[in-house]
């Protein structure tokens, strides 16, 4: 089979991927048991059991600072001010906002760190809550990527690509993986704003956007404004009776005509119609908290209250684990501290640190965390030396591709473990260097995805994920 | 492959054609360790060339014709031992029995090579001959089909009814349905060319530019937005409504090419031929603080390459930035020799500003009609201005005379005096103390957006002016001026009122500001541009000097007894940008004295003054002359202040013309290979080339960007017709002859029918590249014209409708569906080009993840603008349009060749209830009511007919109006919730129509609107 082949097969399994998840208003269509029947088949990607059946990743925008959040490097106190050594930088190139600096004084961390839990994890005082489920945590200090602006990073974090139109991982998971759900699209999206500067890095829909897989694989945000769902809301003076009823004469209409002219794409265009009916009363039924408990609502902190807090998001995620979305993705803006850090970073962390800590304790708590995914972290790190003037406990920090800190939890990988090691001056990685890519690849091997072979034909190439050179998931990451 | 078409249609043919039958098993399995990539390359042994018998291997001969025992390549194929079987297990993508069984085959047939389908100019086949029983054939596009089709056993379907088929063929060329009446007299006209004459009576239409360009905009990556980060706005319509226009005037391909690849270099360009260019500028554009401008500039010429291979050639170069390309014979240093082409703009590779967008150099003027009858207008304005001036400066010894007395005695005042305020307050609860110095000191929370207010008492008589002086502060961050954490502020405005003893308040309206010190790109002038997004700033971070401003209105205000001045400083630009420490001073002048050095009047002009009349030197008299006209209030000043706005106003239409990004051709750079693809490391040394896997005979060896352009469209290059004519029969029958109408390279589907694209590509350019003519030939074929009604057989057989035993049928694109929405419904405004509209569009969707740059607090068109054609709508790359990206609609970041038909849940949703689509339903519903006369029936079957085309069957028509009578019902029992779905949308609902029923048929109307059979074009 060649490219064009796949692209034909491309095309008629992505139909069949929706009619899948709506087959049951269609029994009786023998063509269609029949492709239901060999879809393993038509998914030569599928490796193993999967140990995640659906990912919480939980996206911080703007590139938080890893050395007063995760990886202490506390020899740094007596550099304090000094330049950066060149045996350290080697020449390594700068964005022009910093470049044209003529010293890069070093700024040491002026947050305490301490060992958490029975695995010791190390996390700055930053955290309060997090510390409560540091045997949960995997960290991975060593990350690094290739960009070191904003926009190509988060788009290659997310794509794989640093240029746009390529597909976003969540978008390859619902083409590889399809969705378990009826009633909810397979990759939801959740926005959240810092409450640092309102003109924080922004997003962009290309971040959860299908490129070029069929836009049914595109990310859903759901939006803090108006209809949460785009469109979901009947029109002004029509109810849900007035909509069943005109629903009910377009579908006798649609099977006439599907009896005239014979397309089956009449039928999953009713079936459609069905499910987006059905999604007026999922939506609203998942976006309704007020049955949780006080207990739990507590434990997501009194921002959880605040629709669009990255609480209130929080929570949401745990409920659209609940109902089997598989790829589920908040975003919270707001990390990019060029000054002014340590007081920007306090309030970054107020905002998240007790929804994030309550999100894995309430997962673990309902037997969710065995099979949900939770990923956290940003598209690069920061610089130890300050972005203009530096004391004890005022600087700033540009960007820095070289490494950086995310952790994950959950699912398949390794509890209460920190992999790999940076230099004393959190500069460049000396052991364990994870780049975006095995990242990648390692959530979908933990997903039962082989990397390579979740391919789809675009313009002559099998394009994938995870790029053209060869990359390995991380095995020390798994448990 | 024996792919999909050949398995599924019968018997595969009884001799091999290495294009079609072999090529496509090296490609899978062998290229990508044997082929033209030289790093990946194993045991120095390709299989990408042409003769492959002539290959010898280290145990002999790869293949020997006729002799499979012997061939290399089969022994391997047909080895058992894991080491040995070629491919490797480990690639993971085993030969089959078939594919050996074809290899097999091809060698005893002689082994014979050919190169790439594609890469071979194309050459007029002779036409087939046909049984033709049932005297199907219209023109040889039918030939070619049936030849096919009798070899499957296979017939054409019958022709669809005449309804049908005048829908389909006016939204293929229109982008619009026919109306009841076009219909009516379609249906009427027996003659034999009666559907012939509806073609070229679409042809020639207007609408048909517009859904022309849909496609090509998707390609040309057209946008209204840069693209990165802040996405802030651009201005390329012109080159827009320039596709529009081609397109509509069937302007050849050739031309159409070269103008948009080089149109600035043909000899004596036209403005129109330089427009043309803007589809090489219509790429993002970064400027993204810390970025390095070189890095984005090779980005963009990087852009430019891959954009126009795939558009006009079908290859993605793309491919070859890195590496080698993996499967076309197409090396990383050729396409740094395309890279080379396009690498002359004298561009910077970032935008000029990152929050206010807009155009960046080079860019051309497009003034329209409308514009130069402003313009001359406006030099009216500053003829009659500058001629009240000369008549009034001759009144000038009269007028200074009066004045010399009072100024005499003014000269001993202070110029700006300070102000005492009562009371500074900041709104969102900053707070001020005065300082020994008469400043004022901020501390405390420092809020997001500030405005600080600044009360104190005045004395009777003019004000002329505000003065702002800021100053560091020990306290303030990095011991700067501004709140900000690196020591910075941004001033967004200043407001001030009078207000008098009785508590009424005189606004006084600054129009002129000047300040000592500006940060590039934050100048004082912005305070009083009345645009949110700007504002002044003073380089905090780095400077840290105290800085002054002054803002002046037109005319000094009187200030009556008793008085007080508010002052609000409004610092509401960037984020805790706030001032952190000032004072404000006062002018009690006319503001034309006001300066920035603090000096009334300078020495020279003192002196001149207190000089008796009769013996000042010309000099002094001219001083004093010059310093009356500049700072008294007279008719003379009032003159030369009318002449001084005439004048501001012509430069400003001037500067504010609509202008389009454009091609230019500076000096030639150096153009490296770049190692890996990344701009800063430099590899070999490379010139213009074009690529050697295609015939170029006799042209220069180092092309420029208009001989590359010429060579596109030369008889010699093999792609550029096929690539057009491949996407035009997408366009009308929903796949292309290959697959893949973005690439026709070595991995491109084996034509379904081959020699009918040929044909075609040779046809196309022998016409002149007459776009209209092609498109007639295709949708005046027996083939076009064919009845859509899929049977199972026909279903298995070919599921895909590759073969065209039956018509086309597909989902209309999201551009249409609107589109025809709001033409059915009555709403659409027809006006052809023109800026991008606002349409409706959902709350938050430009501000929800970013809350930058001009592009955001969208608010929508009222009236017209809400219902132009969807290829106008505003598009916004990082947040486009909600619902065309439900409908598969790129996001115009990059070049897109191919959208995907999906089937959403989502797109149902968008259907029913998005405003638009509802309004129309409205529409449509008081149409229903106004023009299908007074019965149910009649009135619901002039709702189908409007949006299908056709009368309504009685079986629809039960359906509906049982439907209708209960909505009915419900309406009047609950007028309340009626009338609210009865005027839904801004466009006001019929006079006369009563509520309760436009709603009931509004419901009907909306059920029309979604039928699969109105979404559908069939």
């Amino acid at each position: 089979m060649n490219n064009s082949s796949l692209l034909a097969m491309g095309d008629r399994l992505n139909r069949r991927l929706f009619l899948g998840s709506s087959a049951a208003g269609l029994a009786g269509s023998a063509a269609l048991a029949d492709m239901v029947a060999t879809d393993r088949a038509d998914r030569p990607w599928l490796a193993g059991t999967p140990k995640a059946k659906r990912v919480i990743y939980l996206f911080q925008s703007g590139a938080p600072s890893q050395m007063d959040l995760f990886d202490p490097k506390p020899g740094m106190v007596k550099h304090l001010g000094e330049d950066l050594p060149d045996s350290i930088r080697k020449g390594q190139r700068l964005t022009t906002m910093t470049s044209g600096q003529s010293k890069f004084p070093i700024a040491p961390s002026m947050f305490k760190f301490a060992r958490h839990g029975n695995s010791g994890t190390w996390l700055s005082e930053l955290w309060k809550y997090l510390p409560r489920v540091a045997d949960e945590l995997c960290m991975v200090r060593t990350m690094h990527t290739e960009a070191i602006n904003h926009d190509p990073a988060i788009t290659f974090v997310q794509t794989g690509n640093q240029l746009p139109g390529r597909p976003s991982i969540g978008s390859w998971v619902s083409y590889g993986l399809g969705s378990p759900n009826r009633d909810l699209p397979a990759y939801v999206v959740l926005t959240s704003f810092g409450s640092g500067r309102p003109d924080d890095q922004p997003l962009y829909d290309r971040l959860w956007g299908s490129g070029f897989l069929p836009s049914v694989h595109q990310g859903v945000k759901f939006r803090n404004k108006g209809d949460a769902v785009l469109y979901l809301s009947n029109p002004p003076g029509v109810d849900a009776m007035a909509r069943r009823a005109t629903l009910d004469r377009l579908s006798v209409l649609n099977r006439e005509h599907f009896g005239a002219v014979g397309d089956p794409e009449i039928e999953t265009r009713v079936s459609q119609y069905e499910m987006a009916f059905r999604m007026q009363s999922s939506v609203p039924d998942l976006l309704d908290t007020s049955k949780e408990s006080k207990s739990t609502l507590d434990m997501y902190g009194a921002d959880v209250k605040r629709p669009g807090s990255y609480a209130a998001n929080c929570l949401l995620a745990r409920r659209l684990a609940e109902r089997d979305v598989r790829f589920i993705q908040l975003f919270h803006m707001g990390w990019d501290h060029h000054g002014g850090l340590p007081n920007a970073i306090r309030g970054q962390c107020r905002d998240t640190d007790q929804a994030t800590a309550a999100l894995l304790t309430d997962l673990r708590q309902r037997g969710l965390l065995e099979d949900t995914l939770v990923v956290w972290g940003g598209e690069f790190g920061r610089t130890i030396y300050s972005q203009g003037g530096v004391s004890a406990d005022n600087y700033g920090r540009d960007h820095h591709p070289r490494c950086y800190s995310i952790f994950m939890a959950g699912a398949g990988v390794r509890r209460g473990y920190t992999h790999g090691v940076t230099d004393d001056y959190c500069y460049n990685i000396l052991e364990g260097a994870v780049h975006v890519n095995e990242l990648n690849a390692t959530i979908l091997h933990l997903m039962g995805i082989d990397h390579e072979r979740l391919t789809y034909p675009y313009l002559g190439l099998q394009a994938r994920l995870t790029g053209v050179e060869s990359v390995k998931p991380v095995k020390a990451l798994l448990a | 492959m024996l792919g999909i078409v050949l398995l599924a249609c019968g018997a595969p043919q009884a001799t091999v054609d290495f294009n079609r039958d072999v090529r496509p098993i090296l490609t899978e399995h062998c290229i990508a360790c044997h082929g033209p990539d030289e790093k990946a390359r194993k045991a120095d042994l390709r299989l990408d060339g042409i003769d492959l018998a002539k290959v010898v291997t280290s145990s002999g001969r790869l293949v020997a014709p006729g002799q499979t025992d012997t061939s290399d390549l089969l022994v391997r194929v047909r080895e058992t031992r894991r080491d040995k079987v070629m491919p490797p297990p480990r690639h993971g993508k085993p030969l089959s029995t078939a594919q050996v069984a074809i290899l097999d085959a091809w060698v005893k047939e002689g082994a014979k090579g050919a190169a790439h389908w594609a890469f071979i100019p194309p050459q007029r086949p002779v036409e087939p001959k046909v049984r033709d029983v049932g005297g199907r054939r219209r023109n040889p596009v039918d030939a070619f089909i049936l030849a096919r089709l009798e070899r499957e056993g296979l017939a054409f379907s019958p022709e669809a009814g005449k309804p049908t088929l005048l829908r389909r063929v006016s939204l293929d060329l229109t982008g619009l349905p026919p109306t009841p009446e076009e219909m009516a007299a379609f249906l009427a006209d027996t003659r034999p060319d009666a559907y012939e004459r509806q073609v070229d009576r679409l042809l020639a239409s207007p609408r048909y530019g517009e859904r022309m360009a849909l496609e090509w905009l998707d390609l040309g990556r057209f946008a209204d937005s840069n693209g990165f980060q802040t996405d802030t706005g651009r201005q390329m319509w012109p080159w827009r409504d320039w596709v529009i226009r081609a397109f509509t005037n069937n302007m050849p391909f050739d031309r159409f090419t070269i103008e948009q690849i080089a149109g600035d270099m043909l000899p004596g360009a036209t403005r129109d031929q330089i427009v043309a260019t803007g589809f090489q500028r219509n790429h993002r554009l970064n400027g993204e603080g810390g970025l390095i401008a070189e890095e984005w500039r090779i980005e963009t010429v990087i852009d430019r390459v891959e954009t126009t291979s795939l558009t006009w050639m079908g290859l993605t170069a793309g491919c070859a930035r890195c590496h080698d390309h993996k499967y076309d014979p197409f090396t990383q240093k050729e396409f740094y020799g395309l890279f080379a082409i396009f690498n002359n703009v004298p561009e910077s590779g970032t935008l000029t500003s990152n929050r206010t967008g807009g155009n960046s150099d080079p860019v051309i003027e497009v003034p329209g009609p409308e514009h130069d009858a402003e313009l001359a207008r406006l030099n009216g304005v500053l003829a009659k201005a500058t001629a009240d001036a000369a008549l009034q400066s001759k009144r000038l010894p009269e007028l200074m005379a009066a004045w010399e007395a009072g100024e005499k005695v003014r000269l001993g005042e202070v110029l700006w005096a300070h102000l005492e305020p009562t009371r500074v307050k900041g709104v969102s609860g900053s707070h001020y103390t005065r300082q020994a110095d008469g400043t004022w000191l901020a501390s405390g929370n420092n809020p997001v957006h500030e405005t600080t207010e600044i009360v104190a008492p005045l004395v009777a008589g003019p004000l002329g002016g505000i003065q702002l002086e800021c100053l560091p502060d020990p306290s303030l961050p990095v011991g700067s001026l501004g709140r900000f954490s690196n020591g910075n502020f941004v001033l967004s405005r200043v407001e001030a009122d009078i207000v008098g003893a009785d508590g009424k308040r005189t606004p006084v309206k600054f129009v002129r500001a000047e300040a000592d010190y500006s940060q590039n790109g934050w100048p004082i002038t912005a305070t009083v541009a009345g645009n949110p997004a700007q504002g002044w700033a003073v380089d905090g971070p780095t400077r840290k000097l105290p800085v002054k401003a002054i803002f002046l209105p037109e005319k000094a205000v009187a200030v009556p007894q008793g008085s007080t001045v508010a002052v609000r400083l409004v610092q509401a630009t960037l984020g805790n940008h706030n001032i952190g420490r000032f004072r404000l001073s006062l002018c009690r002048f006319e503001p034309g004295r006001a300066s920035l050095k603090g000096e009334v009047i300078s020495a020279q002009v003192r002196e001149a003054l207190l000089a008796e009349p009769a013996k000042r030197s010309p000099a002094q008299k001219s001083a004093l002359e010059t310093h009356f006209r500049a700072t008294a209030d007279s008719p003379l000043r009032q003159a030369d202040m009318a002449v001084v706005n005439a004048r501001k106003a012509v430069d400003s239409f001037q500067a504010n013309l609509p202008t389009v990004m454009v091609m230019k051709e500076g000096p030639v750079r150096p153009a490296n290979v770049l190692i890996r693809g990344q701009y800063d490391r430099k590899g070999e040394v490379v010139t213009a080339t074009y690529p050697s896997m295609l015939p170029n005979p006799g042209l220069a060896a180092k092309p420029d960007r208009l001989a590359f352009a010429r060579w596109m469209v030369s008889p010699e290059n093999p792609l550029t017709a096929r690539v057009w004519v491949n996407r035009a029969w997408e366009r009308f029958f929903g796949v292309g002859l290959s697959r893949d109408s973005g690439n026709l390279g070595t991995q491109a589907e084996y034509p379904v029918h081959p020699q009918l694209f040929d044909w075609l590509a040779v046809e196309f350019r022998e016409s002149g590249w007459d776009m209209k003519r092609l498109q007639r030939l295709l949708v005046t074929s027996t083939a076009y014209r064919q009845q859509a009604k899929v049977t199972s057989d026909l279903l298995s057989k070919d599921p895909e409708n590759r073969l065209l035993a039956r018509g086309p049928r597909f989902r209309l694109t999201g551009e249409v569906l609107r589109d025809q929405a709001l033409y059915v419904g009555g709403l659409l405004v027809e006006k052809v080009g023109g800026p991008s509209t606002r349409p409706y569009m959902p709350d938050g969707v430009w501000d929800e993840t970013s809350v930058y740059g001009d592009l955001r607090g969208y608010k929508h068109d009222k009236g017209d603008g809400l219902y132009r054609r969807s290829l106008y709508t505003v598009w916004k790359r990082t947040a486009a349009p909600p619902t065309m990206l439900l409908f598969d609609a790129p996001s115009r970041e990059t070049c897109a060749v191919r959208r995907s038909r999906t089937n959403t849940p989502l797109q149902a949703l968008a259907l029913l209830n998005e405003i638009t689509f509802v309004e129309a339903a409205r529409g449509l519903a008081e149409r229903m009511m106004v023009e299908g006369g007074d019965q149910i029936r009649s009135r619901l079957d002039r709702g189908v007919r409007l949006a299908l085309g056709r009368p309504a069957t009685d079986r629809e028509l039960d359906i509906l109006e049982s439907g209708l009578k209960a909505d009915l019902q419900r309406s009047r029992a609950d007028v309340a919730s009626a009338t609210r779905l009865a005027s839904v949308g801004e466009k006001a609902r019929r006079a006369g129509l009563d509520p309760a029923e436009v709603a009931a048929y509004t419901l009907a109307a909306n059920v029309v609107l979604n039928l699969d059979e109105f979404v559908t074009r069939e």
